[in-house]
């Protein structure tokens, strides 16, 4: 596949002998909301990292734009960074500085910018989430819902091509999640950035999602529309998506009891 | 076997902190020379790390003073020259005692609040954060902790210094009836350019060793809160124990260089 803007290829990780990724393989076509479900604690937030070049597959390639994040060196890495934003779970926002400097914050360190310039595009970034004249409070001002929105318009603010979530629905009330929801689905059909979304909310994955893929011990074990994941009898999807105790992937479990 | 497994294990994990604090503080260098500058958060640090730190400095230097003057006193008093207790006074604080003393108050002031918001940083993801923001850590946070603390504390050396000698001085002149400038004279003409730069010149050395230690135990962060609480009683430990071992190191040497 030419169009994909994203594409992992035999990914594997170890953390401390524990095999997180096993065998990943992913491809992200351009302008698509891809959703990755999966248990917590799956590997979901780790392969996350490994598409934005934080952590270093111990095999495998992952190309950005066709491009093998493993061959650059670090400058090379910015670039393409500066083009994707991400979304952390609990927004990550540096809580030194002001809610402007946040959002800001990428265009501060490297971009050449009027004054005004960078005040409009703060304005222009926290307007897109739905939060307006807050820029001069702090993060520990917000509520979390708040500061998840925050931590997207910093991403927003970069103009990227790519925005990966971690979890963008968990810990905020369903209204909130609800209009988070909204928010990827509209900047999907607006400026059509390419989203990955990882999550386990099942209502949020049905609502933004083109492509869901889920992560199993360590491996893609099926990816399909919405549609398809929902008529699927793949016993371990059909198991997670309709949030049974019993079943395939609680089997193992089960069997110690 | 038990003892030697365990032994085995604290070796192992020794080295892996040296090598893993010597990759840190080559990446410091290379990124202080590398443009461009950071200045505004430089000096962002060095008020943190300097001026707010001169009141618990002054305290600390005077008592110092005050206590040294005493002990001396006690002594000289015995063999009837108390004259001397200047001089004394003036060699201890500026060739060993205040770069010492400032040192280890720094380290447990300053290191600590590094290691702790640094932590925290790391396991709220805000580390990660930087890099997704195309921002190198190591540039963001260390550099400008590190230029900062290396430039501040023999300025804040200097000072403690001179506070204790002022403490000296207290006593020497209320209590023991020595002049004022018969009291300075002594215990300038007593000290030695290079008593002044051996004192300075190794809490150039401490200072980057508090910024270095506090910052990679911040970085490596293991586990929420409690991991940031041990973080931070580990790079105070640790940075007080490599001072005090590393000021031997630096007597012995400048006893040979300059004898």
């Amino acid at each position: 596949m030419n169009d994909s803007i994203i594409d992992l290829k035999d990914l594997f990780k170890s953390f401390n002998s524990h095999k997180v990724l096993d065998g990943i393989n992913l491809a992200i076509e351009k302008g698509t909301t891809v959703v990755v479900i999966g248990r917590s604690g799956c590997g979901k937030s780790v392969m996350l990292k490994h598409i934005m070049g934080i952590l270093q597959p111990d095999k495998g390639q992952v190309l950005v734009n066709g491009r093998d994040l493993g061959e650059l060196n670090e400058k090379e890495i910015n670039g393409i960074r500066m083009k994707m934003g991400m979304v952390f779970q609990g927004g990550a926002l540096f809580d030194s500085l002001t809610v402007g400097e946040n959002v800001g914050f990428g265009l501060i360190e490297h971009a050449d910018i009027t004054h005004k310039e960078l005040f409009e595009r703060i304005e222009e970034s926290l307007y897109m989430v739905g939060l307006c004249g807050i820029a001069n409070l702090m993060p520990s001002e917000l509520s979390g819902g708040m500061k998840k929105r925050v931590a997207l318009a910093r991403a927003l603010c970069m103009k990227p091509d790519i925005i990966l979530y971690d979890e963008p629905t968990t810990g905020v009330d369903p209204i909130t999640a609800d209009s988070i929801n909204d928010l990827i689905k509209s900047l999907h059909d607006k400026i059509k950035v390419t989203s990955i979304v990882v999550t386990h909310d099942m209502k949020s994955a049905y609502k933004v999602a083109d492509k869901i893929a889920m992560l199993y011990q360590g491996k893609i074990i099926f990816q399909g529309s919405p549609k398809e994941v929902q008529e699927t009898d793949h016993p371990i999807v059909h198991q997670f998506i309709n949030g049974l105790a019993h079943g395939p992937i609680t089997e193992t479990i089960d069997c110690f009891r | 076997m038990q003892f030697f497994i365990r032994l085995g294990k604290k070796t192992l994990s020794f080295f892996s902190f040296l090598g893993g604090l010597s990759n840190l503080a080559l990446q410091t260098v290379y990124w202080s020379f590398l443009p461009p500058y950071q200045k505004r958060r430089v000096v962002e640090e060095a008020k943190k790390a300097g001026l707010d730190s001169l009141y618990i400095v002054s305290l600390i230097a005077l008592f110092l003073g005050v206590i040294l003057a005493f002990q001396i006193a006690y002594i000289m008093q015995r063999l009837g020259s108390e004259l001397y207790i200047a001089s004394i006074v003036t060699l201890a604080l500026v060739r060993e005692l205040g770069p010492v003393i400032t040192s280890l108050v720094v380290a447990g002031r300053v290191g600590a609040a590094i290691a702790a918001e640094i932590g925290s940083m790391q396991v709220t993801e805000q580390v990660d954060a930087l890099e997704t923001l195309a921002t190198n850590p190591i540039k963001y946070l260390v550099v400008p902790r590190f230029l900062a603390l290396t430039l501040m504390l023999p300025v804040l050396t200097l000072y403690a210094d001179i506070i204790g000698i002022m403490g000296g001085w207290l006593i020497c002149v209320f209590k023991l009836g020595i002049s004022s400038s018969l009291y300075f004279k002594i215990a300038f003409d007593s000290m030695l350019f290079k008593d002044l730069f051996t004192g300075l010149s190794k809490t150039v050395f401490f200072g980057m060793l508090i910024a270095l230690v506090s910052c990679y135990e911040g970085f490596n962060v293991e586990g929420g809160a409690e991991g940031v609480g041990r973080a931070t009683t580990k790079a105070v430990v640790t940075t007080f124990i490599l001072i005090i071992a590393s000021d031997c190191f630096f007597t012995a040497l400048f006893y040979f260089i300059f004898p």
